[in-house]
């Protein structure tokens, strides 16, 4: 086994991506994510690719948009007002089928907020963002290892449906240092073959164009029908989660990211008191793991959202659930961190509730 | 085993670096280990902490709220982070700039001059060593030894005479004993 190493998120992320082949990179500096243009700025030069700090968020994602036009796995990343500016780029981008790959680490909003990690871009992330009917193919790590072995996974879903991909993680994780184990295979580019679309060099083959509109009429209703084939091949195949000591479990908390570590504390700190707590995480943010949830609510009645914004992976429990069991909310706007303690509590007073109405009933 | 420490000084004084060495020393002597900057709009002067957790099992969370020791290096970090203490839990407090005494009684509480030692070993940039031998040796949660040997892993540029000096401030922090 190699020596274990000591690495930051961003930097796990942004070496991840290297491995994963991506060989272009555009962005523009913003706290808490500086360090991903920082070691592609060394890092991908070193493996023969490109790396552009360009004049603005927007000239970013459009760059990364025209080197994903050309079959390239390319990347950008910021954070949360970062982010806001690139939707447009992202909405072409998912319009012309491009796999593009972003990061998003969150910091705290709304408008300019401040630089703390937080987690309410989710609604950005998953409804779409920009303008138009498009999804993102969403990951969200809670690890610096995950950090680093979650491109791979965007880059490959990404190239096979043709749709924009993203990590979405937050100022906590991007910072922290863990040690990292990269599990998943280095790609070299160069054994890739080209993809049927790509726009380059035309050898006498059909021409190729890479777009986002079709004017004549009906057409654009064929494109998007087409693209929708895509997205359920995607939600039939690619979701991902985990799932702790749910088996004999009362309470779910559903948690992603940061926040599902924080319940990892605060569901071992409800077992040492005698709540029986599990933890339900979903990896993928879209698709959302829907069905596994519905499933879970065969047994569990109480489902518990732990999440850093005012609440927003919550709709997604609850429309997965559509009413099959109780869904409650743990909330930590402003780019603040819930403790064990606090969830802890929340969990009790669920209990407690749950209890008194018993009594009542009988 | 789980030790959940907080640093907390003045920028400069090498708080995150105090840190990243605990958690690099941690992982080289086969603990689960995170370790987490509070990365504020913070520049020298201004201040700064970090979180750490060296454990046996996994990390669930980095961000350490109930630590089971606290090292200050400055007046307004005591202040803060006395509170936090677990109960039981161990206050390193460095008392070369700190003059008030800390408050609580259901904790352990060493002072340690660090500023003073580091200035009798000929260099000030070391006094946040002085301060890990001092915890190195209440604790028990991690030997001298394992963060002399990861020095080299995290200051990758220093000579092997500067290695040698932190290596002796983390053994003058080691001589202060809990009462």
């Amino acid at each position: 086994m190699a020596e274990k190493k000591l690495m930051k998120g961003n930097e796990a992320l942004a070496e991840g991506a290297v491995r994963a082949g991506c060989r272009f990179f555009a962005g523009y500096p913003i706290t808490p994510q500086n360090e991903i243009p920082e070691y592609m700025s060394w890092r991908l030069p070193q493996a023969g690719g490109a790396f552009i700090q360009s004049e603005s968020e927007v000239s970013a994602i459009n760059m990364v948009y025209g080197a994903a036009a050309t079959g390239v796995r390319c990347m950008t990343s910021s954070s949360s007002p970062g982010m806001s500016l690139k939707q447009e780029g992202i909405s072409y981008a998912a319009g012309a089928d491009l796999p593009i790959f972003i990061g998003n680490v969150m910091r705290g909003g709304p408008g300019l907020g401040n630089i703390a990690g937080a987690q309410g871009d989710y609604w950005q992330a998953t409804r779409g963002g920009g303008h138009g009917d498009y999804r993102t193919f969403v990951m969200a790590p809670n690890s610096v290892t995950e950090m680093g072995n979650f491109p791979h996974k965007c880059f490959e879903v990404g190239f096979k449906y043709r749709i924009p991909s993203m990590v979405l993680t937050d100022g906590l994780i991007g910072q922290m240092m863990e040690p990292i184990e990269f599990t998943t295979p280095e790609i070299d580019p160069k054994t890739l073959t080209e993809p049927n679309w790509a726009i380059g060099v035309n050898k006498g083959r059909e021409k190729r164009i890479a777009k986002s509109y079709d004017l004549r009429e009906g057409f654009l209703e064929l494109m998007v029908n087409e693209r929708v084939k895509r997205y359920k091949q995607i939600e039939a195949s690619e979701v991902m989660y985990e799932e702790k000591m749910l088996e004999d479990a009362e309470i779910a908390i559903v948690a992603y990211g940061i926040s599902a570590r924080v319940s990892v504390a605060a569901m071992k700190l409800a077992r040492e008191k005698g709540l029986k707590v599990g933890l339900f995480r979903p990896i993928t943010l879209w698709p959302f793991p829907k069905a596994r949830l519905v499933e879970l609510s065969k047994r569990i009645k109480h489902f518990l959202a732990v999440e850093m914004s005012l609440g927003q992976m919550v709709e997604d429990v609850q429309l997965a659930l559509n009413g099959r069991a109780e869904v409650h909310l743990h909330a930590k706007p402003g780019a603040s961190v819930m403790t064990a303690e606090e969830v802890y509590k929340t969990m009790d007073a669920i209990v407690k509730k749950g209890a008194k109405e018993y009594a009542a009933a009988k | 085993m789980y030790q959940g420490i907080r640093i907390s000084g003045f920028g400069g004084q090498g708080v995150i670096s105090a840190g990243y060495l605990l958690a690099q020393a941690g992982m080289m002597e086969g603990k689960e280990v995170s370790f987490f900057p509070a990365y504020g709009a913070e520049m020298r002067g201004g201040t700064a902490n970090c979180s750490v957790v060296v454990a046996t099992d996994e990390v669930s969370t980095p961000i350490v709220s109930t630590p089971d020791t606290v090292i200050v290096f400055n007046e307004p970090s005591l202040a803060k982070f006395e509170p936090m203490v677990k109960p039981g839990g161990l206050l390193i407090i460095n008392s070369s700039l700190v003059n008030s005494k800390a408050t609580r009684k259901d904790i352990k509480v060493l002072y340690v001059p660090c500023n003073e030692i580091a200035g009798e070993l000929g260099n000030a940039k070391i006094m946040n060593m002085v301060a890990l031998g001092a915890f190195a040796a209440a604790t028990g949660a991690m030997t001298i030894d394992a963060i002399a040997k990861a020095l080299p892993k995290v200051y990758k540029k220093l000579k092997p005479e500067v290695i040698e000096l932190n290596v002796k401030a983390l053994k003058r922090g080691a001589e202060f004993k809990l009462n």
